[in-house]
């Protein structure tokens, strides 16, 4: 078990103390084998591809392999239970964080190299080509979170907390929790140690969306001791049969209140 | 007679103090004695014509004011980047309008003062990181030119933090002092051995473009050793080598067709020869917006620079005093060429050949073989794209191996491509896992 509470260690990631092993095998030695064993297979796959002089094409999978380096092929995810899937998510959320990343509202030193030399016209298009790839998900990790305090996140996600005026996840997130088109992430197949991670930087402002920023509202209502809860139950949970995004909304997904720059028509088309 | 002595050393010390004194605030101030007060300068209120504003623009784009002038996702030219450079960090300043943290008060000739003279409105000196020697060459038409347009941008309120220079470096008098030694407004001298398109890319290349501000090496004081030397260097804190422009064999300058640099310049990509790291923000945000006739220009003095200094090389001629192969060891030849398989043959082919128009070939690649492998180091440590330009809008990109590679891996990986991969006469030496280290700690701090 890490000394750290998983949150902190996932920030610390964040913020840029990249090589710490904790960064990358926040699960200690059973996750390094998984490496070793990725390594090894790709050690094995590689060459072999080389050798037959793989035929380069001028295409987005071809122009995009900066990316899937990190985030898996066809971006489907990394093997290090770090960078996200990509793939299926709804091209305006991608490529707003995107732009977060090169506009500084997100903050990972990476990335934001990749981005800084792209047009806001290609990044449409990167965004694009990953939102129209749907590949099948991997298998839920079942969460080591005792039941009370996972039916606490799964209350959270799916009914919010009237008291502290805190709204469900899946008003916004829809109801399968796949994303709404076209601004709106799905939350389910994301590994734990991303969801901690990104929450945790809300928390502390590290990660930001274009303003209002009404997802920085959100997190600042879940009780601290719940936001672990939630994340848990979000990366346990299988998907659904129809793993995309729910189509845009017809009308106004939120209470009037809530104003969101990062997807306007969440609010009734009001920035 | 001891003390009369000592009272007559005493006196020309002090005498020789005062004239120095004297000499140092002549040096930077001399001229306001001369120069029309700010109220009088021509044309100052007159509302600025269609055509200057979009002169102004154009020359600010080709300054890249813009690049430092701005911070990330922040209100263009208001400001506030910190540029940080060996002596601390110095925070450059707002160029909107606004009366209060801008240039709302500034008239055309205070701007002229801080571009020629390098001092702000008030007489305050400006910290060196403003590359003054270069914007003193600007004409004052373009000077005035700049300014109106700035003038007519959207007031930005934003106040520019206080630097933070290592204590004397940012005083006034060490600025004095500085200036004394490696600071002298020099207006362009045209070469009237040349013709007008030489002369207006060397106006360029000199000026606005401000080129040897990373194109040659800095001293101790981080100055630099003139407006028009182009031998190359390595730039501090963002540590990557700005080729010599003078020598064929580490840019191609004088060997490759004007066309192809026009190219490289206006896209990112020409014959052979791609842009990256710092080098590709220059052409992303100012380069490709220049005009054709001025990219020729900037080539044609270019190439002349290089034509003067150095015989073309073909890439793969032998070089002219065929230096002997430096010798590597096998391990790590071989370490190098089972890493080079695993990571880098998929995209840029077995040989090095890579794949016209999508992934550079290595082999006989100029940057390849820099002597200095800080920007191959940089470059493996943070793949990326270059820049994405109108001529160039979706380059190929190379993934960063910063977390998967380790500093031996780099090392042997890039000896291997610099020894193994080359035509035996443009062989390389070992890059060694300490250099790649060295590289490494640096970006990350």
């Amino acid at each position: 078990m890490n000394a750290k509470p998983p949150i902190v260690a996932a920030t610390a990631c964040r913020m840029g103390y990249l090589r710490e092993m904790n960064c990358f095998f926040p699960h200690g030695r059973r996750q390094v084998g998984v490496w070793l064993l990725t390594g090894l297979l790709a050690s094995l796959a590689l060459p072999a591809l080389a050798q037959g002089a793989r035929k380069v094409e001028d295409n987005m999978a071809e122009r995009t392999r900066a990316c899937t380096a990190c985030h898996g092929d066809q971006g489907r995810a990394g093997p290090d239970g770090y960078y996200p899937r990509l793939a299926g998510k709804p091209a305006g959320y991608l490529h707003n964080q995107l732009r977060n990343f090169a506009e500084g509202r997100r903050h990972y030193g990476i990335m934001t190299q990749l981005v800084d030399p792209l047009t806001d016209t290609y990044m449409g298009d990167i965004a694009a080509h990953f939102a129209s790839l749907h590949l099948p998900y991997p298998p839920p990790t079942p969460s080591q979170l005792e039941p009370a305090r996972l039916a606490r996140g799964q209350q959270i996600v799916r009914q919010g907390d009237a008291s502290r005026g805190l709204p469900a996840c899946a008003q916004c997130h829809g109801e399968r929790l796949t994303g709404v088109l076209p601004h709106v992430p799905g939350l389910l197949g994301l590994p734990l140690d991303y969801l901690n991670a990104q929450l945790g930087a809300w928390q502390t402002g590290q990660r930001k969306a274009h303003a209002p920023d009404c997802m920085a509202e959100v997190v600042k209502r879940i009780p601290n001791e719940d936001v672990i809860a939630v994340s848990s139950w979000l990366a346990s949970q299988p998907l659904p049969a129809d793993t995309r995004p729910a189509p845009a909304p017809a009308r106004p997904l939120s209470d009037p209140a809530w104003r969101c720059g990062s997807a306007p028509e969440l609010a009734g088309g009001r920035p | 007679m001891k003390q009369r002595l000592l009272r007559l050393s005493a006196t020309l010390l002090l005498g020789g103090l005062a004239l120095f004194g004297v000499a140092v605030v002549w040096h930077n101030w001399g001229d306001l004695l001369t120069a029309p007060s700010a109220t009088s300068a021509p044309g100052a209120s007159l509302p600025a014509s269609s055509e200057t504003l979009q002169r102004g623009e154009y020359l600010v784009r080709a300054g890249n004011c813009i690049a430092c002038h701005t911070t990330r996702g922040g209100a263009p030219l208001a400001g506030g980047r910190a540029i940080d450079t060996p002596f601390g960090a110095v925070y450059s300043s707002n160029l909107t309008p606004d009366a209060d943290t801008g240039l709302g008060r500034w008239q055309a000739q205070d701007f002229w003062n801080a571009l020629h003279h390098g001092r702000s409105r008030g007489g305050r000196l400006l910290a060196p990181a403003f590359p003054y020697e270069h914007t003193s060459v600007i004409t004052r038409e373009d000077s005035d030119a700049m300014f109106a347009w700035l003038q007519s941008r959207p007031p930005v309120r934003q106040a520019t933090p206080a630097h933070t220079l290592t204590w004397p470096l940012g005083t006034q008098p060490a600025l004095a002092v500085w200036r004394v030694l490696f600071f002298e407004p020099s207006p362009f001298r045209a070469d009237p051995q040349q013709s007008a398109q030489w002369n207006r890319g060397a106006y360029l290349v000199q000026g606005l473009g401000h080129c040897a501000a990373c194109h040659s090496p800095r001293n101790a004081l981080g100055a630099t050793p003139g407006v028009d030397a182009l031998s190359g260097g390595l730039m501090p804190v963002v540590n990557w080598y700005a080729p010599n422009l003078q020598d064929d064999r580490e840019t191609g300058l004088a060997s490759t067709p004007l066309s192809e640099i026009v190219r490289l310049l206006q896209t990112g990509q020409g014959q052979g020869a791609s842009v990256n790291g710092p080098m590709a923000e220059v052409v992303q945000h100012s380069l490709q917006h220049l005009r054709e006739e001025d990219l020729q220009a900037m080539a044609v003095y270019l190439r002349s620079r290089a034509q003067a200094t150095s015989a073309p090389t073909a890439t793969a001629a032998p070089n002219a005093s065929t230096p002997a192969i430096p010798s590597v060891r096998a391990s790590v030849i071989d370490k190098g060429s089972r890493v080079y398989e695993r990571h880098c043959a998929t995209c840029h082919g077995e040989q090095g050949q890579g794949v016209a128009g999508i992934y550079p070939a290595l082999s006989g690649n100029r940057a390849v073989l820099l002597s200095d492998p800080t920007n191959l180091v940089q470059t493996v440590l943070s793949g990326g794209y270059g820049p994405a330009t109108a001529g160039h809008p979706r380059p190929f990109g190379m993934p960063p191996f910063v977390l998967e590679l380790s500093d031996a891996d780099i090392a042997a990986v890039l000896t291997h491509l610099r020894h193994t991969l080359q035509p035996p006469q443009n062989r390389a030496g070992e890059v060694t896992p300490l250099q790649v280290n060295r590289i490494r700690a640096m970006a990350d701090e």
